[in-house]
C-alpha cells in the first residue's frame, strides 16, 4: 500500500516536471518571445531591451531552472500587460473558475450516480433511454453553443437569469448547468456500465440468495464496487471542467482563469498563460494522483497487495 | 416415507432471445427429501443451472417462471414464486455457488458477509451473529476463526473461500442446500476435501442436498439418489446405486459409457461424448428431444407424450423404447 | 457457456453494424454531410464569401421577411448564409480528417511499439501518455495556435500532435493482448522481421477498434476546432467555419439569433451522427454485452 502511493507519488512529481518544461517551452514556440512581447511591428531595440530584461538571453536550462525555480517559492513572473505579480492576477480570477468548476462537477454527480445506477436496475427500460438521450445529447452538443442558446432563451426571452457576469450567485446557474451537461454523460455512462458488470455477478447474486431486499443488496453489494471505477473518471472530469471552463467564461463574461488566458494570448501576456497551464496541469496531476490513492484505499485488493 | 421438503412440478423456464422464446426448462419435477442428497447431472445448457435459480427465485426479470405445484417449507409459492421466495431465501433454502472468487464481494470482510443475513432475517444482534459465524466458520473447517471474520476475501485460498461459502449458506440454518457445482472451480485435490464437507454436513446437520454437476465423479462419491436431465427435462430419476449399475435411458447409458463406479472412478472425469448435437430449444418441441442422437430412435419417438415409466420407489425413466425391467445392456 | 470468442470476422462485423440502428443511422448522416462537403461547389447557390452590405442579417424561409433568393437568409456582411453553411461542413470534416491522419499515426505508432516491446519502451510511451494527457488541452492549443499564427494548417498540426493519446492506448491495449497470441508467436518463430509483424500482422488486426477510435476522435476534432474558432484562435476569418459563425452571429444573437442556432445545430448533427455510430461500432466489435 505504501509501496504504490510512493511509486504513484514518484510518477507524479516526473510528470509535474515534465509539464512545467512543456508550459515553459510553449513561451518559445512562436521563435523570440522578446519579439513576441514587443509585437511583430516592435522595434528592434525594443526586443532587444525585453530580451535583456526578461534574461531570454541566458542560456535555456538556466532560464527553465530560475522559472522553475521561483515558481516553488510562489514567484510566477510578472505579468507584461498589467505588469504586476502574476500570481496576484492569477489570485483574483482563480476562484470564479474553481467555483464554477466545482459546482458543475458536484450537480453532474448528483445527476449522472443515481441516474446511472436507475439506468442499470432496468436496462432497456424507460430511464435507460431517457439517460442514453440525456448523454448522447451532452456528448454532442458544444457547450459554448448551449451556452449562447441558453443565454438567448432563459436571459433574453424569459429574462430568469442575468446573461453575463459572476456579479451575484444568479449569474452561476446557467454556466454551472451547461458545464454540468457536458461532464454528465460520460460519469453516467461509467455508473451504469459499472454497475450493470456488477449486477451480473456471482457476490451480488450470493448476496440476495441470504435473502437480503434488493435496495441492501443495491446499496452495500453492488454500488461499493460500482464506483471503484468512477472515482478515477470523477477526477479527470473535475481537471477537465477546471482546464475547459475557459470557452464557458468567455459566453458568459465570467471573469476566471480561462478567460484571463485567452485574454492574455490576445495581448501577447506569455507570463500569465504559462503560469495558468502550469496550474491547471499541476491540478490536473494532483486530482489524478488522489484518485488513484483513494482507489487503492476503497478496494481492500489494492489495500492488501504490499 | 421421509419428509419431503421441496415439492415442484411441472417446473417451466423460458427466456426471451432476439430469435424467439428460449425454453429452457421444460416440465421438470423434482422433491428435495430430507436426508437425500440428489445430484442434478447434464451437459452444459441443458437447463440445470437455471433450474437451481428458479428454485432459489434468483432467475433476472427477463426470464419466465411457471410451475403447476410449487411447495417449499409447507407454503405453496405456485403463484408468485419469485417475491415470496426471498424472504425464504437464506433460512429455509440456501444456495453455493460456482466460483467462491467471484461470489464473495471483494470489498466487504468475511464477517460482515456472513453475518448480514441472519442480522437481518433473524433479528440476530452483531456478538450473536458473530458467534454464530464463528460457529458456522469452524464447523467448516478455518481455523482461528473469530481473527479471521475481519479479513477481506482475497486473504484466503480458492478452497478456504468455498468453506466460507458454505458456512454463509449454513448460517440462517436452513433445511434445504442447493449447491451449483460447488468444486468445478477448484482444484482437484480440494474439490474432494470440499465434497467430504458437503456429505459431512449434510448428514449431521440432516440437509435435504441438491448439488448440480456435470462431473460423473462428483455424483458417483456423493450422490443418494441422481436425476438425469437433458434439453429441459428430467429424463430418467433413480438411486444413485440403481443408476449407475442399471442405467435404463439411452442417453443415461451414452454418459455412463465410460462406466464410472461409486468409489472407483476419479472425480473429474468428464461426460463421455455421444454423437450428434443437443437440439435448440428455441420454439415448442415435440417427442423425446434425444431422438435424434438416439441409437434406438424412430418414428414413433416424434409424438407426444413421452410415456414415463415409474415405481413406488422414486425412480423413473420417460422413455418410447425402454421399461424399467427390462433394460440391460 | 455463453460465446466468449473475441475472434472478429470482418463479414459478421459488417452485417451486424447495417443491422444496428446507431450505425446505419449515424453513418447516413455521416454520408449524407461527407457529400455535401465534396460536392459543396455543386449544391452551393452563391459563393460563401461574396457580401453583399445591402442584404444584410436577411431572415431564414421560416420567417415573413425571409428572401427566396437566400434560403437561410444572410449574415453580417450579407453573405449568404446556406452557402456558408455548405463549405462550412468542409472545415469541419477537412479538419477532422486531418487531424486523425496526424494523431492516429503518431498514437498508433506508439501503441504498437509500446504493446510490442513492453519494459522501458512502454515505460517511456505511458509516461507520455500520462503527461499529454495532465495538459490542458484547450489552452494549449489555443497558446500554440496563438503563438505559432493562426491557420488551417497549423490548427491541425497541433491538434493532431496534441490528440493521440487515445490511439495510443487502444493500440497499446490490443497489441498486448495480441502479441501472444498462436499466430504471432509463429511468425516470430519463422523469424519474421519486427516491422512486418507489427504493420502487416497486428495492424490490421485491430482495425475495428481503431475504426471506434477514429469516430470518437473526430467527434471530438470537430468540437475543439468549433470551440477554437468560436475564441478567434482557430480557423480565420472569412472561412466559413460553423465554430467561426457562430462566434460572428454572436453579436446579433437578441434580434437574429438563427445565426448562432443554424450552424450549432449543423454541429450537433454532425458530432451525434459520428457518436451514434463510433457507440454502435463499438457494440458491436467490443467485447459481446448483453
Amino acid at each position: 500500500m505504501l509501496a504504490f502511493i510512493a511509486k504513484r507519488l514518484v510518477v507524479a512529481f516526473c510528470v509535474c516536471v515534465t509539464v512545467s518544461a512543456i508550459s515553459f517551452a510553449l513561451m518559445f514556440l512562436s521563435g523570440d518571445p522578446a519579439i513576441a512581447i514587443a509585437g511583430a511591428g516592435g522595434r528592434a531595440q525594443d526586443a532587444e531591451a525585453i530580451r535583456i530584461a526578461y534574461g531570454f538571453d541566458r542560456p535555456l536550462i538556466v532560464q527553465y531552472l530560475d522559472w522553475v525555480g521561483s515558481a516553488l517559492t510562489g514567484d510566477l513572473g510578472q505579468s507584461i500587460y498589467f505588469n504586476i505579480p502574476v500570481s496576484e492576477i492569477i489570485g483574483n480570477r482563480i476562484s470564479v473558475t474553481m467555483w464554477l468548476g466545482v459546482l458543475s462537477f458536484l450537480l453532474a454527480l448528483v445527476v449522472a450516480v443515481p441516474l446511472g445506477i436507475a439506468a442499470a436496475l432496468r436496462p432497456n427500460g424507460w430511464i435507460d433511454r431517457i439517460a442514453l438521450v440525456l448523454a448522447v445529447t451532452g456528448q454532442a452538443i458544444p457547450s459554448f453553443w448551449l451556452g449562447l442558446m441558453a443565454i438567448v432563451v432563459f436571459g433574453v426571452w424569459y429574462g430568469w437569469v442575468p446573461i453575463s457576469g459572476a456579479k451575484t450567485w444568479q449569474g452561476f446557474i446557467l454556466p454551472v448547468i451547461v458545464l454540468s451537461y457536458y461532464a454528465m454523460p460520460a460519469m453516467m455512462r461509467i455508473t451504469r456500465s459499472g454497475m450493470i458488470d456488477v449486477l451480473a455477478t456471482d457476490y451480488v447474486r450470493a448476496a440476495r440468495a441470504k435473502g437480503l431486499p434488493m435496495r441492501v443488496v443495491i446499496f452495500r453489494h453492488a454500488l461499493r464496487n460500482a464506483v471503484l471505477p468512477l472515482v478515477s473518471l470523477a477526477a479527470v472530469q473535475l481537471g477537465l471542467l477546471l482546464s475547459g471552463s475557459i470557452v464557458i467564461e468567455s459566453v458568459f463574461a465570467l471573469n476566471g482563469l480561462g478567460r484571463l488566458a485567452w485574454e492574455s494570448l490576445l495581448r501577447s501576456d506569455l507570463p500569465v498563460v504559462q503560469a495558468i497551464i502550469l496550474i491547471l496541469s499541476l491540478l490536473y496531476v494532483a486530482l489524478t494522483t488522489f484518485a488513484d490513492i483513494l482507489n487503492a484505499v476503497l478496494d481492500p485488493r489494492l489495500r492488501g497487495a504490499n | 416415507m421421509t419428509e419431503t421438503l421441496l415439492d415442484v412440478r411441472n417446473l417451466r423456464v423460458s427466456l426471451k432471445t432476439d430469435r424467439g422464446m428460449l425454453n429452457a426448462v421444460r416440465g421438470v419435477d423434482l422433491q428435495m427429501k430430507r436426508g437425500q442428497t440428489l445430484c442434478l447431472v447434464g451437459e452444459s445448457g441443458c437447463g440445470k443451472s437455471l433450474t437451481a435459480m428458479a428454485l432459489m427465485g434468483l432467475l433476472p426479470r427477463y426470464a419466465n417462471i411457471t410451475s403447476d405445484c410449487f411447495d417449499m417449507a409447507g407454503e405453496d409459492l405456485t403463484q408468485k414464486p419469485q417475491s415470496k421466495l426471498a424472504k425464504l431465501r437464506g433460512r429455509d433454502v440456501a444456495m453455493i455457488f460456482q466460483d467462491p472468487t467471484s461470489a464473495l464481494n471483494p470489498t466487504l470482510t468475511v464477517g460482515r458477509q456472513l453475518t448480514e443475513g441472519v442480522m437481518r432475517s433473524e433479528g440476530l444482534d452483531r456478538a450473536a451473529a458473530n458467534a454464530r459465524a464463528v460457529e458456522m466458520l469452524d464447523r467448516v473447517g478455518i481455523s482461528n476463526p473469530e481473527a479471521r471474520l475481519t479479513q477481506y476475501p482475497h486473504a484466503f485460498s480458492g478452497g478456504q473461500r468455498q468453506r466460507i461459502m458454505i458456512a454463509s449458506a449454513l448460517m440462517g440454518r436452513p433445511r434445504r442446500l442447493i449447491a451449483d457445482e460447488p468444486t468445478t472451480a477448484l482444484d482437484v485435490t480440494i474439490q474432494a476435501q470440499i465434497l467430504r464437507l458437503l456429505g459431512e454436513l449434510q448428514s449431521t446437520l440432516g440437509l435435504s442436498l441438491l448439488l448440480i454437476t456435470h462431473d460423473l465423479g462428483v455424483v458417483a462419491s456423493i450422490a443418494t439418489d441422481v436425476a438425469v436431465m437433458y434439453a429441459g427435462r428430467i429424463v430418467e430419476q433413480a438411486p444413485a446405486e440403481d443408476l449407475f449399475h442399471a442405467p435404463q435411458h439411452p442417453y443415461t447409458r451414452g454418459l455412463l459409457r465410460a462406466i464410472p463406479v461409486p468409489g472407483v472412478t476419479p472425480r473429474g472425469s468428464e461426460l463421455p461424448a455421444i454423437a450428434g448435437r443437443v437440439p435448440g430449444l428455441i420454439g415448442e418441441m415435440r417427442g423425446c428431444a434425444f431422438r435424434d442422437r438416439c441409437a434406438l430412435g424412430s418414428s414413433e419417438c416424434a409424438s407426444d407424450p413421452v410415456p414415463r415409466h415409474g415405481d413406488d420407489a422414486g425412480r423413473f425413466v420417460e422413455c418410447f423404447k425402454v421399461t424399467p425391467g427390462e433394460a440391460t445392456q | 457457456m455463453s460465446d466468449t470468442s473475441s475472434e472478429i470476422r470482418p463479414a459478421g462485423v459488417w452485417q451486424k453494424a447495417l443491422r444496428n440502428t446507431g450505425v446505419s443511422i449515424g453513418g447516413t448522416i455521416m454520408l449524407v454531410i461527407v457529400l455535401v462537403a465534396v460536392f459543396a461547389p455543386l449544391l452551393a447557390p452563391h459563393d460563401p464569401l461574396a457580401q453583399d452590405l445591402t442584404k444584410r442579417l436577411l431572415p431564414p424561409f421560416w420567417h415573413d421577411r425571409s428572401v427566396a433568393e437566400h434560403l437561410l437568409g444572410t449574415d453580417h456582411l450579407g453573405r449568404d448564409y446556406l452557402s456558408r453553411m455548405i463549405y462550412g461542413a468542409r472545415v469541419s470534416l477537412g479538419v477532422g480528417l486531418g487531424v486523425i491522419i496526424v494523431s492516429g499515426a503518431i498514437g498508433i505508432t506508439l501503441g504498437l511499439l509500446a504493446g510490442y516491446f513492453g519494459g522501458w519502451v512502454d515505460m517511456v510511451i505511458s509516461f507520455a501518455i500520462t503527461t499529454r494527457l495532465s495538459l490542458p488541452i484547450v489552452l494549449v492549443a489555443l497558446a500554440a495556435v496563438a503563438l505559432g499564427g493562426a491557420s488551417l494548417v497549423t490548427l491541425i498540426t497541433v491538434l493532431g500532435l496534441l490528440l493521440w493519446d487515445r490511439f495510443a492506448v487502444v493500440s497499446r491495449a490490443a497489441t498486448q493482448s495480441l502479441r501472444h497470441q498462436e499466430f504471432i508467436m509463429g511468425l516470430r518463430a519463422i523469424g519474421a522481421s519486427r516491422a512486418r509483424i507489427l504493420f502487416l500482422e497486428i495492424l490490421p488486426n485491430m482495425r475495428s477498434m481503431i475504426l471506434v477510435v477514429v469516430t470518437l476522435e473526430v467527434a471530438n476534432v470537430i468540437l475543439l476546432e468549433a470551440a477554437l474558432s468560436f475564441l478567434g484562435l482557430g480557423v480565420r476569418p472569412p472561412t466559413p467555419s460553423w465554430g467561426l459563425m457562430i462566434s460572428e452571429g454572436r453579436e446579433n444573437i437578441l434580434f437574429d439569433p438563427w445565426l448562432i442556432a443554424l450552424p450549432g445545430s449543423a454541429l450537433c448533427l454532425l458530432v451525434l451522427a459520428v457518436n451514434l455510430f463510433g457507440d454502435g461500432m463499438r457494440d458491436i466489435t467490443g467485447p459481446a454485452r448483453k
